[in-house]
């Protein structure tokens, strides 16, 4: 069923909603954090658990993306003893999850490492992700950075409810019958959600069509300002709502050396070790080689394996992220330009 | 959770058989079926997991031919037969064994290299008539770096075999000196009426040199095949570490034909 039944409810009826939602559902959205940001003064707006509307954030983009929910920064997968790895236990009710369409958009990024890549299902994601409806918080303004119109994140199906969130009321879309029930005295709203249709930041997505032009673009002069601009630090593969990359890690209880846990750990291509070998072998030594490495598989390696377009949602955090001030969308831009030159020099070489 | 393609299961240590100082093969019990070149996870519980070559299987068993040279491999070498270490697997596209069936096979090797190939010469040894000419070429950096002393010696005295073995520096009686990339000229490939194919298997510089020394004496790409190493963490295409452009070493390799091999840049 996909009907477009809309519904406006007050804060009192949000409440109420929430708390019968809550009864199957742990919902997450993001939350202000005052004083939780990157400066003194600074708030931060993250993903926690919420129990009412009104804890919900909807003025602002989250600093971090909703992936966090679905494979948070560190996750325990086994507890082992010195004979026996058992599986961590799953949560045990289903999740509702608030994002705005480039957050959602960026989840099918993800399924498609987590469970098509080789065939292979992940059993940790997929077990969480078998429980995850999402409800859309409808984008009324945008934020600096925003270019999900560029990339195609601007339009989703995948969730189950819309948000046209406002203080003191909501507008609410209705598109998966599992939540039919929850709105039986509701007042019915002609409002219609609105997807983005145009940001102010337009950013043409370069297109990098044979490996042969990605291997290339690995020796063009353009990646060298980011030796000395870039600090690999990692910031912005942790603020990507579509990067996926983990270490897996055990620690020991230090009551019992014997016993302890494995867990999955966020893990950049940016950071120094991601591509050591034992050995102490590396393959991107460079600052600049590892910022191309990450570039290229937003534009080329994903969809080169998958062929549905740039590992990108648009979302903008990965700029707003970089303590450098380094700007993706300008990176893409260079990148455009020495693909013209490249292919200029080719079309000259054959003519 | 029923099937989980991570969840590591206790195997016991059946023998250790010390090849090098450094270099030991930890003979595991094992009844999981497995293709000559795949790959296994090795866990350790406290220590952490690492991806290993098979150097050896048979009936009951898989052998790893381990260098003693990170946090898991230090570790490693602390155990003693009787043991039990945690693996899952085996993961990965092995040598393509059917495409060298009747031909004459070519096989240059350097160091630990030889690991992930050693149970395929191994099968080619025990099965004269399945490939035609076996050539090895296979390099060591000096005397206390040879691996598989044994076995060298069984397939240089093999009828079917043509062995090279070389060391980077050292002079030793019976072993030639120089890289395996100075040897490849030794190989009559004019003779094959391109009846052959050639497998690489080293360190990334070797097989670099290896490849090009090999198009070089007039071999075609498609001819080769390599094995590349990387450190996955996952291997089942998920955490990223073998990634290069849309290949997954772990999922598509580790074994690759020269034509998209030579493509492979970090």
């Amino acid at each position: 069923m996909k009907n477009t039944k809309t519904y406006r409810l007050e804060l009192d009826a949000l409440d109420a909603l929430f708390e019968k939602l809550e009864e199957r559902y742990d919902i997450y959205a993001p939350v202000r954090v005052p004083a939780g940001g990157r400066y003194a003064q600074q708030d931060s707006v993250l993903y926690r658990q919420v129990h009412r509307y009104d804890e919900i954030e909807f003025h602002e983009r989250s600093t971090y993306p909703m992936k966090e929910v679905l494979m948070p920064i560190t996750q325990t997968l086994f507890y082992f003893t010195e004979n026996e790895y058992r599986e961590s236990k799953c949560p045990q009710k289903d999740l509702l999850l608030f994002g705005r369409v480039c957050d959602i958009n960026a989840i099918k990024i993800q399924d498609q490492i987590y469970l098509q890549n080789g065939g292979i299902e992940d059993p940790f994601y997929k077990r969480v992700r078998n429980k995850v409806k999402f409800a859309l918080i409808e984008c009324k303004e945008q934020f600096e950075g925003c270019f999900c119109c560029s990339v195609g994140a601007n339009v989703t199906d995948l969730h189950s409810l819309a948000f046209s969130c406002g203080d003191n009321r909501a507008h609410i879309e209705l598109l998966d019958e599992a939540f039919e029930g929850y709105f039986d005295h509701a007042e019915p709203s002609d409002y219609r959600i609105q997807f983005p249709q145009e940001n102010e930041l337009k950013v043409k997505y370069p297109v990098i069509d044979s490996i042969d032009l990605a291997n290339k673009l690995k020796d063009h002069p353009m990646w060298k300002e980011f030796d000395d601009r870039c600090i690999a630090c990692g910031s912005c593969t942790v603020a990507c709502s579509t990067c996926t990359c983990f270490e897996t890690v055990d620690l020991v209880y230090t009551q019992n050396a014997h016993v302890g846990e494995r867990r999955r750990t966020c893990s950049s291509c940016m950071v120094d070790g991601f591509d050591e070998m034992a050995g102490g072998q590396c393959f991107r030594k460079t600052t600049a080689e590892k910022y191309r490495y990450k570039i290229l598989h937003k534009v080329y390696g994903h969809n080169a394996r998958f062929h549905t377009g740039p590992m990108c949602v648009g979302c903008g955090r990965c700029s707003a992220r970089c303590p450098e001030l380094i700007s993706y969308p300008a990176t893409l831009n260079k990148l455009t330009k020495a693909i013209k030159e490249i292919k200029r020099e080719e079309e000259m070489q054959h003519a | 959770m029923l099937n989980n393609p991570v969840k590591p299961y206790p195997h016991k240590i059946l023998e250790i058989l010390p090849q090098t100082e450094t270099e030991w093969t930890f003979r595991v019990a094992n009844d999981l079926p497995i293709q000559h070149g795949q790959f296994m996870q090795i866990s350790l519980p406290k220590v952490g997991e690492a991806p290993f070559s098979i150097s050896g299987f048979g009936d009951g068993y898989v052998d790893f031919t381990i260098r003693k040279v990170g946090k898991v491999t230090n570790e490693l070498f602390n155990l003693k037969k009787g043991d039990f270490i945690f693996l899952r697997g085996c993961y990965g596209n092995g040598w393509p064994v059917e495409q060298f069936e009747g031909k004459n096979v070519v096989i240059v090797a350097g160091g630990t290299g030889v690991s992930p190939v050693k149970s395929l010469i191994h099968m080619f040894y025990e099965n004269s008539d399945y490939a035609k000419e076996i050539y090895l070429i296979l390099g060591f950096k000096n005397s206390r770096s040879i691996l598989f002393a044994d076995e060298l010696a069984e397939w240089k005295a093999a009828k079917h075999f043509h062995a090279v073995y070389t060391l980077d520096n050292e002079e030793r009686e019976g072993w030639n000196k120089g890289l395996v990339t100075d040897f490849l000229k030794t190989v009559p490939f004019d003779s094959f009426g391109g009846n052959y194919a050639c497998i690489v298997v080293g360190p990334p510089v070797m097989m670099k040199f290896t490849g090009l020394g090999l198009l070089a004496t007039g071999v075609s790409e498609d001819k080769i095949w390599m094995s590349f190493e990387r450190k996955m963490s996952c291997a089942i295409g998920k955490c990223g570490h073998c990634r290069i452009d849309e290949t997954y070493v772990c999922l598509d390799g580790p074994v690759f034909n020269y034509t998209v091999a030579k493509k492979l840049v970090d």
